[in-house]
């Protein structure tokens, strides 16, 4: 073992420079082409950072399409999903009161048309989208909030769904909602 | 046909499709024959001369196994030195903290043993020199560990009666620079440019649409996600690895990373096949991997896509499946073909929440982690189902009143009882880690209140899924446990080096001692493996041993759970 080690302990620094030096600073180098620069894509408003494009953020005021509920409140320096068991009765309470809640802020609206995103925690607490009738079921109470028809805002919603050959359809929120104050100020 | 059950179905054909290329292209590089990569051989006589070492060596099986374990030693020593230091180190612009040395110790072994059991958080419990000098580096040289160990096997079956079984840095060292370099590369830059950040600057602060602070952590996540699927490490950049939509952002970069994971444990069965020149071998290994795999699959995609009961119960729209834990760019199928890809195969990194999925998913991912070998973590999946094989052969030889012989070697009684202690290791360490943990809270629920985030069967099914986890090196979560703790840190630490190295041993010396018998060609009276009828033995010997063990600790847990919550 004697005369292995010294030539475990050199082959890992050799390796060390490969793997950790090398191609990290390959990647780096070339991510400085694409979009963001390696930094993440951002979104800037008027001169200002308001947002990265991939990373959800909170949208709970009436005026805005609401983002799902986040185990992490959606604080971007510390992902995490609720782990809550499927039949766990503390969090099935938190479900129900979760579906109450939204039904009270948008009358006319019933069980049955809520989407389960709307209800339940994603997994990273920073989920940046919501399905397509995730928005749609609360056009009427945006529309309401800030006194556009509602046809305006459901077709701003149609605009903003994204369509793929395979996977589930979805919504970029933080576009959406940009989207919808350009619209409102332009009104 | 549903758009989600189409993602999956394409991602799933053509990894096969691809990794059957791939596995006559590592046998190539094994074997020593030309390929196009030998423009490389330079670079890695280069590394040995630097490294000090002669990668032309023949050794013996105990030769390897040396050299193996104390390169690892090295790792180890090096990674407590990292993890125990890193808030004094360079590199750590948020200012986390070094690690306790519990939680340091736990966390070294979790990443040189393959498993990537995450205890800490990384977005506040590593730094970026941590993560790319010690994390995203034992990624690298686990991974290549185990491909290495891998083809020692391979090679000791090889005909005829020998005692050298080629050159460890050899094999080592080609995967690093032949297989698992390039392909991480082409992956992390597929990653950076659908939005996976490679930086290293602090978190970003800014004041949110609505009006709220948040700082968005970022760092060089591009290398180190790439190369955390290639090796079937699983230990994520993000506390919620591939759930996060900077590390996972989009569906391509799902089914991406989804198919880099599967793609090395596939392409291993094929290359074992095309290296010892007997493919007809290789498709009965994958037969018996790829059913077992899809009976799985198929449970799990389905209750996942039908949602929770106990939601619909309430009246919600759950067309789109079950959703707590899971992203909606990713979808309940994307998220539930994931599960139990990473569950079958020790990779361990999640894109949903397993701890939030049915009680019946969850089941299936227990079971791809305790049977550990349908394609499993790269070179190890395979030691694994080596050991099911010896196992069969010697049973299926008593039956039909033949001596037990595979490959031309004959299995006597020192080879099985390697290949039995191996197989029941596994279930010894899951059911008396889970046993003591148990036990130790029902003695005292509220000193241990912490550990459990689900009450009743649940809170049984996260212990029980972390010691699984540990012992097959998976390093997924029931992540509602509270694990770091004195506690979970050691015991799961333990688990995780025995799970490793006795496994890797036992195959090595198995394969080591065929070798050196003498070696007899087939005839009439030979017990044929490569057929149908074998690989039903297999199967059977594999769910009878490592399904049924488990049995009744899955009664208590996940079908208990299932029966209640699908019962009102």
């Amino acid at each position: 073992m004697k005369n292995q080690l010294i030539p475990a302990v050199r082959l890992t620094v050799v390796l060390l420079v490969l793997c950790s030096v090398v191609y990290p600073a390959v990647v780096w180098a070339v991510a400085q082409l694409a979009p963001g620069r390696g930094e993440g894509v951002q979104i800037t408003l008027n001169g200002r950072v308001v947002g990265f494009a991939n990373v959800g953020q909170k949208f709970d005021r009436p005026e805005y399409f609401n983002s799902r509920p986040s185990a992490a409140d959606y604080h971007a320096d510390g992902s995490s999903g609720s782990n809550k068991g499927p039949s766990n009765p503390e969090y099935l309470a938190t479900v129900k009161a979760r579906l109450d809640t939204f039904l009270l802020k948008n009358p006319g609206v019933t069980a049955a048309q809520v989407p389960a995103e709307l209800i339940t925690a994603s997994g990273s607490g920073l989920d940046p989208h919501l399905s397509p009738q995730g928005a749609l079921v609360q056009v009427a109470r945006v529309a309401a909030a800030r006194h556009l028809p509602a046809a305006s805002v459901q077709a701003l919603v149609q605009q903003h769904v994204e369509t793929g050959l395979f996977g589930p359809d979805h919504v970029n929120l933080l576009q959406l909602n940009l989207a919808l104050d350009a619209l409102a100020s332009h009104k | 046909m549903n758009k989600e059950l189409l993602g999956i179905g394409v991602l799933f054909g053509s990894t096969v499709l691809l990794a059957i290329p791939l596995g006559r292209y590592l046998a190539t590089i094994y074997r020593g024959d030309k390929s196009w990569t030998d423009f490389l051989a330079p670079l890695e006589r280069l590394l040995c001369r630097l490294g000090g070492i002669d990668a032309t060596r023949q050794m013996t099986w105990q030769q390897h196994l040396g050299a193996l374990l104390t390169i690892n030693l090295v790792w180890f020593f090096w990674a407590m030195l990292v993890l125990c230091t890193q808030g004094s180190l360079p590199l750590n612009p948020d200012h986390n903290p070094s690690m306790s040395a519990d939680q340091a110790f736990n966390t070294a072994i979790s990443f040189l043993v393959n498993c990537n059991l995450q205890h800490y958080s990384g977005e506040s419990g590593a730094t970026y020199f941590s993560q790319v000098f010690c994390l995203m580096f034992l990624q690298f040289v686990t991974a290549a560990t185990g491909m290495a160990a891998c083809v020692i096997v391979f090679n000791a079956l090889k005909e005829g009666t020998t005692d050298k079984l080629g050159n460890f840095y050899d094999y080592f060292l080609k995967s690093l620079t032949r297989v698992l370099l390039p392909i991480s590369l082409v992956i992390a830059l597929v990653l950076a440019f659908q939005g996976t950040p490679m930086n290293l600057a602090a978190k970003a602060p800014l004041v949110t649409v609505q009006g709220d602070s948040v700082n968005v952590s970022r760092g060089p996540a591009a290398a180190m996600v790439a190369i955390k699927e290639l090796g079937t490490n699983g230990g994520g950049f993000f506390g919620a690895n591939s759930a996060h939509p900077l590390e996972n952002p989009t569906y391509l970069t799902n089914a991406v990373e989804n198919f880099a994971l599967v793609l090395i444990p596939l392409a291993m069965v094929f290359a074992f096949g095309y290296y010892l020149r007997r493919p007809k071998l290789s498709f009965m290994v994958f037969g018996v991997m790829t059913v077992s795999f899809l009976l799985l699959l198929a449970p799990t995609v389905y209750y996942e896509m039908h949602g929770n009961p106990a939601i619909a119960h309430l009246g919600a729209d759950q067309h789109l499946g079950a959703l707590e834990g899971k992203e909606m760019r990713l979808g309940a199928a994307a998220s539930a073909y994931w599960g139990i890809t990473n569950t079958v195969i020790s990779c361990g990194s999640v894109n949903s929440m397993h701890d939030s999925h049915m009680p019946i998913s969850g089941m299936a991912e227990l079971l791809g982690m305790m049977t550990n070998c349908f394609y499993g973590g790269v070179g190890v999946g395979f030691l694994n189902f080596f050991v099911f094989v010896v196992i069969a052969v010697f049973i299926s030889g008593l039956m039909v009143g033949r001596t037990p012989e595979f490959l031309g070697k004959k299995i006597e009684a020192r080879e099985m009882k390697i290949a039995v202690i191996i197989a029941l290791l596994h279930p010894l360490l899951i059911l008396a880690g889970t046993a003591m943990a148990a036990h130790l809270y029902v003695g005292n629920p509220t000193e241990y209140a912490g550990w459990l985030a689900n009450p009743g069967y649940h809170g049984f099914s996260e212990m029980l899924y972390e010691y699984t986890s540990s012992a097959a090196n998976n390093g997924s979560g029931f992540e509602g446990l509270g694990d770091n703790t004195l506690w979970w840190n050691i015991s799961t630490g333990v688990v995780m080096v025995l799970a490793r190295y006795l496994p890797i041993i036992g195959p090595v010396a198995i394969a080591g001692l065929l070798a050196r018998k003498k070696f007899i060609p087939e005839s009439a009276g030979t017990l044929r493996t490569d057929t149908g009828t074998f690989g039903i033995m297999v199967f059977f010997v594999i769910w009878i041993i490592a399904a049924l063990a488990f049995f009744p600790s899955l009664a208590l847990g996940p079908l208990a759970e299932h029966f209640t919550l699908y019962a009102r």
